[in-house]
């Protein structure tokens, strides 16, 4: 079970592994932090070595999922990928919301459709490619509901065990998308900061793929195919403005190191998207240091609706933050009312119900628009990460009812007619 | 030895107090400072902790118990 360094051919694309802090460099191991000064690592390539086997043709006659983006992720060209359909999630114009936010050109990244319901399907099957190709043979994380789902599908796809911590007070609910794989449930009792140590811990002592600790430089790569695809769907250039739903912040990074790799590569015009981040205002460190005018970002104790944003100590706020700054972006944050109404807007106007980061993000759009942060002349990318289904319980109490009929058409008719009656007066 | 690598983030009354030297010397942890941003009214400091593993988690409990913010080096790894 022990992670083995591999010997590197000079065709490699893949130089090793970089710290985003003091710039040291480290062969290409399950490593995930910088020995000297404790900074992240993050995976370097050699882009001419990408440029020679990267090209717009070779891509669109690749696979129909995120791995015809091969040559720009951390893996070999004969690994075989640990890939259950993941990516080339369709990219929808939405011309019914843009109407209401008065955008003249909006699209939606629509991941609610990944395999197992939201887009962390795409790290986690790099990760797991990665881990199979060092000769791990457990994969594992720390989660209370999507990443778990993603890590125990793909464990099962590539044959190996899987270990999954939660907090015991987790709701049954919540991982029931993961126990259906099979994986190893460990159910921690102890707080929030307590179970974080602990996996922290863990990861530390065992020799297994954490997909998000270890394997964590490969694992982020995987979310640069949300930008891959989306310059893909329009034609080969990036938008004008992306919104990215935020927790760690890792995501956001990548999207911009994928639009960023597209335009060194040649594959798209030098001209990057601003970008804005959108979170939870009951968990938002990186919107309060925006709006502080700071780079320090401050941790926070999440409590918010949107679960799969509450992320206190965002280990990429910083480098979100900058991010913001060189792009020209912003950052907005959402109540708990606005991402329900952001979640129903959604799917009333563009039939697409998302779990409540998908209601960030358009909360926050709504106000990004209204304060002039996006124009409405700009084409704008929202990414929509995560399946409604996931998160039922946010919207429940506020649907409206349905109607209430007997058995016959006149009990119909008439309950119908009042409804209308009721429809007009709203 | 038993060592961990942990972020401290001190509130602002806590940035003039020797929480580290005063840790290290009640709980016999050998610390050491990897990077760090103290300012008048904000800091954090990365470092690495030596010591037995109920010294650790003493001194962790400890520094808690003043208010510091301990995290892993790695920030939240419990992801939605």
């Amino acid at each position: 079970m022990i992670a083995q360094t591999r010997r590197f051919p000079t065709t490699n694309h893949i130089v090793g592994l970089e710290c985003k802090e003091c710039g040291r460099r480290y062969p290409e191991t399950a490593l995930h932090v910088c020995e000297f000064c404790f900074g992240p690592l993050e995976v370097e390539y050699d882009y001419d070595v990408v440029r020679q086997r990267a090209s717009r043709e070779a891509i669109e006659r690749g696979p129909r999922s995120m791995w015809r983006y091969k040559p720009f992720l951390p893996v070999q060209p004969d690994d075989q990928p640990v890939d259950i359909g993941a990516g080339l999630t369709p990219l929808v114009r939405a011309k019914n919301l843009a109407d209401v936010l008065g955008l003249n050109e909006l699209y939606l990244k629509n991941d609610c459709v990944n395999p197992t319901y939201s887009f962390k399907d795409r790290p986690v099957s790099v990760a797991s490619t990665k881990a199979i190709e060092f000769g791990f043979e457990v994969l594992s994380c720390a989660s209370t509901g999507n990443l778990a789902g993603a890590v125990a599908a793909h464990a099962a796809r590539a044959g190996v065990p899987s270990y999954i911590f939660v907090p015991s007070d987790l709701e049954s609910g919540k991982i029931l998308g993961a126990a259906i794989y099979d994986p190893v449930l460990v159910a921690v009792d102890g707080n929030y900061d307590q179970v974080n140590r602990l996996c922290s811990e863990i990861a530390d002592r065992y020799h297994w793929a954490f997909v998000n600790i270890n394997m964590r430089p490969y694992y982020a790569e995987g979310s640069k195919t949300l930008a891959f695809e989306v310059a893909e769907q329009l034609g080969w250039r990036a938008p004008d403005h992306v919104v990215v739903p935020v927790a760690s912040g890792s995501m956001f990074t990548k999207i911009w190191k994928g639009f960023g790799e597209l335009a060194a590569t040649g594959l798209i015009p030098d001209r990057l998207p601003r970008m804005s981040v959108a979170q939870a205002e009951g968990c938002s460190p990186i919107t309060a240091a925006y709006r502080n005018e700071t780079l320090n970002v401050r941790p926070v104790i999440p409590d918010t609706i949107a679960k799969s944003l509450a992320i206190g100590n965002p280990a990429d706020g910083y480098y979100d933050l900058k991010i913001i700054q060189e792009s020209g972006g912003s950052a907005e944050a959402a109540t708990d009312q606005e991402i329900v109404d952001g979640i129903k807007l959604l799917a009333q106007t563009e039939g697409i119900f998302a779990e409540t980061a998908g209601g960030v993000t358009i909360a926050c759009l709504k106000k990004l628009i209204a304060s002039g942060q996006v124009g409405r002349d700009e084409l704008v990318v929202a990414y929509i990460t995560g399946n409604g289904l996931k998160t039922q319980e946010a919207v429940a109490e506020h649907l409206a009812p349905a109607l209430e009929v007997g058995p016959t058409l006149t009990s119909f008719e008439e309950a119908f007619a009042q409804s209308e009656r009721q429809a007009v007066v709203a | 030895m038993p060592r961990a690598r942990v972020k401290f983030t001190f509130p602002p009354d806590l940035i003039k107090e020797p929480v580290i030297h005063n840790m290290s010397m009640k709980y016999n942890i050998v610390t050491n400072i990897r990077r760090a941003n103290v300012t008048k009214d904000k800091g954090w400091v990365v470092l690495e902790l030596e010591g037995t593993q109920d010294a650790i988690d003493g001194a962790i409990a400890s520094v808690t118990g003043l208010g510091v913010r301990v995290d892993p080096i790695e920030g939240d790894v419990i992801e939605g």
